[in-house]
This record gives C-alpha cells, structure tokens and sequence, in this order.
C-alpha cells in the first residue's frame, strides 16, 4: 500500500490497513467500511462499477487526509477506495484513523469519509437487476456538504 | 492551440473516448467547454462541472497553454 489515500482495481486487505495504523500511543482505532447496497432509491442493484481520475484523486485524498490529522490530531489516517467492478456487499472504500482517544478518532473518521464522498473525483455506475445502467451524478442538494 | 481532454463518467460514455486531442481556438476552460459540450451532446452545465488542467483543479477562466491537459469533471459519487 502507498501512501495514506490510494485508488485500488485490488480487493481492500482490511487486516494489513488495519496492522499499518497501530502505533503505541494511540488507544483509539476507528474504522469505516463502505459497502455496495443491493438496493439504492427503490431499485434493486446489481453492482456497481467505479471510475476514478486516479493522478488527482489521489492528490485530493492525500489533502483531506492531512486536514483531518490537522484538525483532529490523530496519529494515523488511511484511505484506500475501489474502481472497477463490484458486486453487493463488497468493500469499495475503507477508512481508518488511530488516535489517543476515541472523540478524536471518530471525528476525523467521519470528516474524512464525508470530504471523499464530496471532493474526490471518483464515480460510480448503477448496474440494475432490471437491465439498466446508469451515471451517479447528485446534484448539489443531494450531496453531503463540502465543508 | 492543441489541447488533450480526460472524459469522466458519463461524459466519457457521451464523447465516446476516455481522451481526445483537439485544436482549438478557446483560450480559457469555459471556451473550450462550449465547443465540446456542442460538438458531443454535452448536456451538464458549467455550474454543475468542475475543472482540472494538468492533473490540478483549476477555475473556469484559467489561461490555458499549448499541451495542457484539461479535464471536466461531472459531479462526483464515490463512497
């Protein structure tokens, strides 16, 4: 794994992420997994493909990881998110934070996973068990804030 | 000026490529969006995208020089 946000075509090795963020001074460890839902607004998905523009990306996952030890002052913060295809119930994003204490942890947990959703270019097709596929685009009123 | 464009989601599927050259006579990315949404049925408007040249976010009336490559971005749903 390379550095402390990457896009991955890969399956997500949780327990490696996980061994990376142990530091002794840390008595707090937050972990966030997103999984694909079989189901989004009413209609039944079949899985989801994942597109990223990875060079930038990745640069603005490394940024929100920053501002999250800056704001929160944690020891560690990682984030690994999937492209290609997959199916429900698989990982496509993972997010850990090790702090001293657990406040801090899940603050800087939750604020990272919400800077992902809202910041980095990264999108996901709909594939429906009913046949058809489509773009996820929210528009502004839908997506969480960038705040 | 020649330029080469990124395309993204469902823009990707619209333009019918993942990147493209072009030759165009735009000087800045709103220019430039206009020709393209024009020229592939782009149906976003500007307010809705977002700008990268050179692996960088940008704004809308940034300089662009001779090679940039520019990306417009459709609104994101990773997560």
């Amino acid at each position: 794994m390379t550095g402390v946000f990457s896009i991955s075509p890969n399956a997500i090795d949780v327990e490696a992420l996980r061994r990376t963020l142990a530091t002794p001074g840390a008595g707090a460890v937050v972990c966030f997994e997103g999984r694909v839902r079989d189901r989004n607004e009413g209609r039944a998905v079949s899985s989801l493909s994942y597109q990223a523009y990875r060079e930038l990306a990745e640069a603005e996952g490394r940024k929100i990881v920053e501002e999250a030890r800056a704001r929160f002052g944690i020891a560690h913060a990682l984030c690994v998110h999937r492209v290609g295809e997959l199916a429900p119930d698989e990982l496509a994003v993972w997010v850990g934070i090790s702090a001293a204490h657990r406040a801090a942890a899940f603050d800087a947990c939750r604020y990272v996973i919400d800077q992902v959703k809202a910041r980095v270019p990264i999108w996901k097709r709909e594939h429906y068990v009913e046949g058809r596929a489509e773009w996820l685009h929210p528009s502004a009123e839908q997506a969480p804030p960038r705040t | 000026m020649k330029y080469r464009l990124l395309y993204f989601a469902s823009l990707r599927d619209q333009a019918g490529s993942a990147e493209e050259a072009v030759a165009s006579t735009a000087r800045d990315p709103h220019a430039l969006y206009a020709e393209l949404a024009a020229r592939h049925g782009f149906a976003f408007a500007p307010e809705r995208l977002r700008v990268a040249v050179n692996g960088e976010f940008a704004g809308w009336n940034r300089e662009l020089h001779e090679g940039d490559e520019i990306a417009f971005l459709p609104p994101v749903s990773g997560g």
